[in-house]
């Protein structure tokens, strides 16, 4: 008997329905009883310390119930990653902050609240609270806050907060062996996530006494430690729920307000209080994209071998430690899962300066490698003539590679497979020929690409812990708790295909809930470095293969078969060879809940702590159009090919490719956040601040390269962040076949494009162009 | 300073005293329930709060709630079928796999409704300037203009043969 596949089907989302209907309630939507409102008074500069406070206006204010200075709340600096928990006290993220401060390391820091009746009487009260500071030198880029008589941003700290250095091989040795030598300066702006939701969250004392909070983010059980740890309580007396959430994209991986909330909320005697953030407030007080500056140093061959490459990296973290260094020294161990080069070098240091403060954000670090080092590998191709994608097929590391950094064997290393489908799909011969006929003396047009590779989910670097919990219901569908968490990329519809494929039954069979709870949902680190199919797919597969061993079991007892010569397929308990029916699921589970005699309830749970990672990869290859007389920047086309092992669910699976691509499209063209000399935020809006709308993206082509990884739970790899780090560097070069000038930073907004063709036909050597 | 309202709400007659400073969407959300408009930016950028007023789309967050009197407001709530039932554009949007968050999905839904109702045949292009003004974060905007596109074609053929439409890509 076949049995229907469940994986690699397009199954619905389970949640759309909800979704489309207006339906779904997210964290603001739950009407609350006496809901308490608190708005955060924000600095209004960026470096300096408060030394007066005056409220006595602003507790006069209608409405206003308690003006929060810094003093009225725990003072013990935490940590906001959303890193799990370390064991060893040096491996901690570094606790450098405070729910409220006197400190001002940002503009924009939280330096005092208030709660009031309605949301608009906080936000009238906080104009009357006068505040006297100190005000210290502001230092916008890691060059000022590392100069030698640069002020402390954190006080007993070193303004680099973090440094690391990998390598193998002598890159000097390398480097006098190469016939060229190519160095490249390239630099990337501070991106934000925008996510469509602002974070919010609610809190208050629940009826056995704990402290409760309703937010919208995507790591669940790390909120609760967080919350626990800056509040000073056990962290058993928290408890968080997260419902719908409206997008995260790595900024919900940071425990931002909740901590906060659940403070005022104490204040208050346990009365529920909500604390939501505005657009402008989520876009410039939350956290960003590092900024990043790469300098590459390449050595090459006449032949294409490259002989070394020296990365050096200088990470911008803004105010506060965040994900810190872990985001800037990522990149090191991903240059060598790509490129073969005999002598490697990357170092890389991470500075606080008092910029918005940056952290998780999809690709954790890898868009700024790939961005750089993509611009670097396609320059160097450039430089001995090679055709950009026979280049990256010379140098690309085989398949079977050990990586020594990582400490893994990439297993099914796909890169070949995308560079040879990409540029067979793409046209690549075909449009580059073009490009140069369609060029006039004011368009011009030419198409580039870009290549990566990227590991899933953290290990070796980091915790790998999953689980998963099945309840059979007495129809015989099955409810599944995760701790893995549904932030709209879709995780759930996917976990629960892999549930019903192991147990043989059908996917409406299987039935998720969109709220997860600490108290009752397994532990799971959450939703970040692309893991929960891939992590939350192996502890899936292990509850449910031991529910279908349970289910096998009990039809073997109840009808004296022996349970070796039982399968279950669509929803049947039936004889493995020729498919006789048994007995159906829903008979059978129905028995475990009331046969007299033998009802015992059918439970399993699984949870699994995962070593090992498959390597994913893929390419992007875009077609521009430039406008030389005003710099404009106009993408005709743009693909990404993905090597992603098997797709799980290939609707949705291109539903996060295309989302991604657009995200890295406007990072490479208009995304970034701006500051003034003083370090005050100067586009946190939706109009200032680039997101594109739908008349600025082309229609997106995607292709999966698709095999079945040998390691993944279901053959699957990484497919959630890998779609946002090629694009920017293929329009990047696409801009640079078009114009033949080689632009060492994004975004490439009509300024920047302009500047540097006009620069570069003034200059006879050209070369690379910093604006 | 309250005023009285009476307007029309997804075909039902109603009224409320409202502050005079409300916006239409804290009116409908926190008045009314209809916590399907959603709030994306509270000042008229991301198209998160829209929705129907006398055949326009609006953005809820910057019209105020006293503006509604006397005229007719469709909200998600309004979209969705008596019985329950789905209408073929949110069935259109869920079958060309257009939902991911679903945050920007009920705004999206509603100028999707209007953009139908004067052009039942966009092109491709045609949509992505009608819808420019509701932004979306994670799709990439692509299966929108899909699931706008299938919503047409199954517009144009009677209610019964409706679901037999189904969702393949055109470009
Ligand atoms: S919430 Fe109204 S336009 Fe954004
Ligand atoms: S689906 Fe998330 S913002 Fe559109």
């Amino acid at each position: 008997m076949d049995k229907k596949k469940i994986i690699g089907q397009a199954e619905q989302r389970w949640d759309a329905i909800a979704k489309v209907k207006g339906q779904a309630s997210y964290t603001g939507d739950f009407p609350i009883r006496n809901l308490l409102h608190a708005k955060i008074l924000r600095a209004t500069i960026a470096h300096g310390y408060v030394k007066h406070y005056d409220i006595t206006e602003a507790e006069k204010m209608p409405g206003v119930v308690k003006v929060v200075l810094p003093e009225d709340i725990p003072a013990t600096p935490y940590a906001t990653a959303g890193h799990p928990w370390n064991l060893t006290p040096e491996k901690r993220d570094i606790e450098d902050r405070n729910m409220l401060t006197r400190h001002v390391r940002v503009y924009g820091d939280d330096i005092a609240a208030i709660i009031a009746k309605t949301e608009f009487q906080a936000q009238k009260a906080l104009a009357k609270i006068k505040v006297d500071y100190d005000v210290y030198p502001v230092y916008l880029t890691p060059e000022a806050a590392m100069a030698p008589d640069a002020k402390q941003i954190h006080e007993g700290h070193d303004n680099v907060l973090g440094r690391s250095k990998v390598g193998y091989g002598d890159v000097e040795q390398g480097f006098n062996e190469a016939d060229f030598i190519v160095k490249r300066h390239l630099s990337t702006p501070v991106q934000q996530h925008l996510h469509l939701e602002n974070q919010i969250a609610v809190a208050y004392q629940s009826d056995d006494q704990r402290w409760f909070c309703l937010s919208s983010t995507q790591i669940p059980h790390i909120c609760r430690r967080i919350i626990a740890q800056a509040n000073g309580l056990p962290w058993s007396q928290v408890r968080v729920k997260k419902p719908f959430i409206g997008g995260g994209f790595g900024n919900k991986q940071d425990v931002i307000i909740e901590p906060l909330t659940v403070a005022l909320s104490r204040l208050m005697g346990g009365k529920p209080v909500q604390l939501a953030l505005t657009r402008e407030e989520s876009i410039a007080y939350t956290r960003t994209r590092h900024a990043i500056d790469f300098d590459f140093k390449i050595g090459v061959m006449k032949d294409g071998r490259m002989t070394a490459i020296d990365c050096d990296v200088v990470s911008n973290q803004g105010g506060y430690a965040s994900h810190g260094h872990a985001v800037g020294g990522k990149g090191g161990t991903f240059i060598n899962a790509l490129y073969r080069a005999d002598n490697l070098r990357f170092t890389a240091k991470t500075v606080y300066t008092n910029i918005g403060t940056a952290g998780a954000m999809r690709g954790y670090g890898m868009p700024q490698l790939v961005y750089a080092l993509e611009c670097a590998i396609d320059d160097v191709a450039t430089q001995i003539g090679m055709d950009p994608i026979q280049f990256r097929q010379l140098n690309h590391q085989p398949d079977g590679y050990y990586n020594q950094f990582g400490k893994t064997k990439q297993r099914d290393f796909r890169i070949e497979d995308c560079l040879v489908k990409g540029r067979e799909a793409f046209n690549w011969d075909q449009k580059l020929a073009q490009a140069q006929q369609k060029t006039t003396s004011t368009k011009k047009y030419g198409v580039g690409m870009a290549a990566f590779a990227f590991g899933t989910a953290v290990w070796p670097f980091g915790l790998e812990v999953a689980g998963a919990h099945l309840i059979a219901l007495p129809d015989g569908t099955f409810k599944l708790h995760i701790g893995a968490t549904e932030i709209g990329q879709g995780a759930d519809t996917a976990l629960s295909q892999m549930a019903a494929d192991t147990l043989g039954v059908s996917f409406e069979a299987i039935i998720r809930d969109s709220m997860t709870d600490t108290d009752t949902d397994p532990f799971d680190t959450g939703a970040y470095a692309s893991r929960q199919s891939y992590v939350g797919g192996y502890a899936v597969k292990a509850a449910a293969e031991k529910m279908k061993q349970k289910l096998i079991e009990r039809a073997a007892t109840t009808y004296d078969i022996r349970p070796e010569f039982l399968d279950i397929v669509a929803n049947q308990v039936v004889y493995a060879t020729d498919g006789d029916l048994v007995v159906t699921v829903k008979d059978l589970v129905m028995a475990s809940y009331y046969d007299l005699a033998t009802a015992k309830a059918l439970e399993t749970h699984a949870s699994v702590n995962i070593h090992n990672n498959s390597y994913a990869s893929g390419c992007s290859l875009a077609e521009v159009e430039v406008d030389v007389a005003t710099g404009q920047v106009t993408l005709l086309s743009l693909m990404n090919v993905h090597d992603s092992g098997k797709i799980i669910n290939p609707l949705l699976a291109s539903g996060q490719v295309e989302g991604a691509m657009a995200m890295s499209a406007a990072y490479g063209l208009n995304e970034g956040l701006v500051y003034s000399a003083e370090g005050r935020p100067l586009n946190n809006n939706m109009l200032d601040y680039k997101l594109p709308t739908m008349m600025d993206l082309p229609d997106l082509d995607k292709v999966f390269v698709e095999t079945v990884d040998p390691l993944g739970p279901y053959g699957n790899k990484a497919l959630g962040e890998t779609p946002t780090c090629s694009p920017a560097p293929a329009i990047r070069n696409a801009v640079k076949n078009a114009i033949g000038v080689e632009i060492g930073k994004i975004p490439l907004t009509p300024e920047v494009v302009y500047q540097a063709y006009h620069q570069a036909q003034a200059t006879v050597e050209g070369g690379i162009a910093d604006v | 300073m309250k005023q009285l309202v009476n307007f029309t709400l997804n075909g039902e007659t109603v009224s409320c005293e409202v502050d005079v400073r409300k916006s239409l969407l804290e009116m409908l959300r926190e008045d009314f329930g209809m916590t399907g408009v959603k709030e994306g930016c509270g000042v008229g950028e991301c198209g998160a709060c829209s929705v129907i007023i006398d055949g326009q789309t609006v953005d809820s967050c910057i019209y105020l709630a006293v503006w509604i009197d006397g005229k007719q407001a469709t909200t998600i709530e309004g979209v969705t079928h008596e019985d329950g039932t789905l209408d073929p554009i949110q069935a259109s949007f869920i079958d060309a796999g257009a939902v991911q968050c679903g945050f920007c999905i009920p705004g999206m839904i509603l100028s999707s409704k209007q953009l139908l109702a004067h052009n039942p045949s966009p092109t491709r292009g045609e949509i992505r300037r009608e819808l420019s003004g509701n932004m979306c974060r994670c799709t990439g905007y692509q299966k929108i203009v899909d699931a706008v596109q299938l919503a047409a074609k199954r517009l144009d053929v009677e209610p019964h043969a409706r679901a037999a439409i189904p969702f393949t890509i055109e470009k």
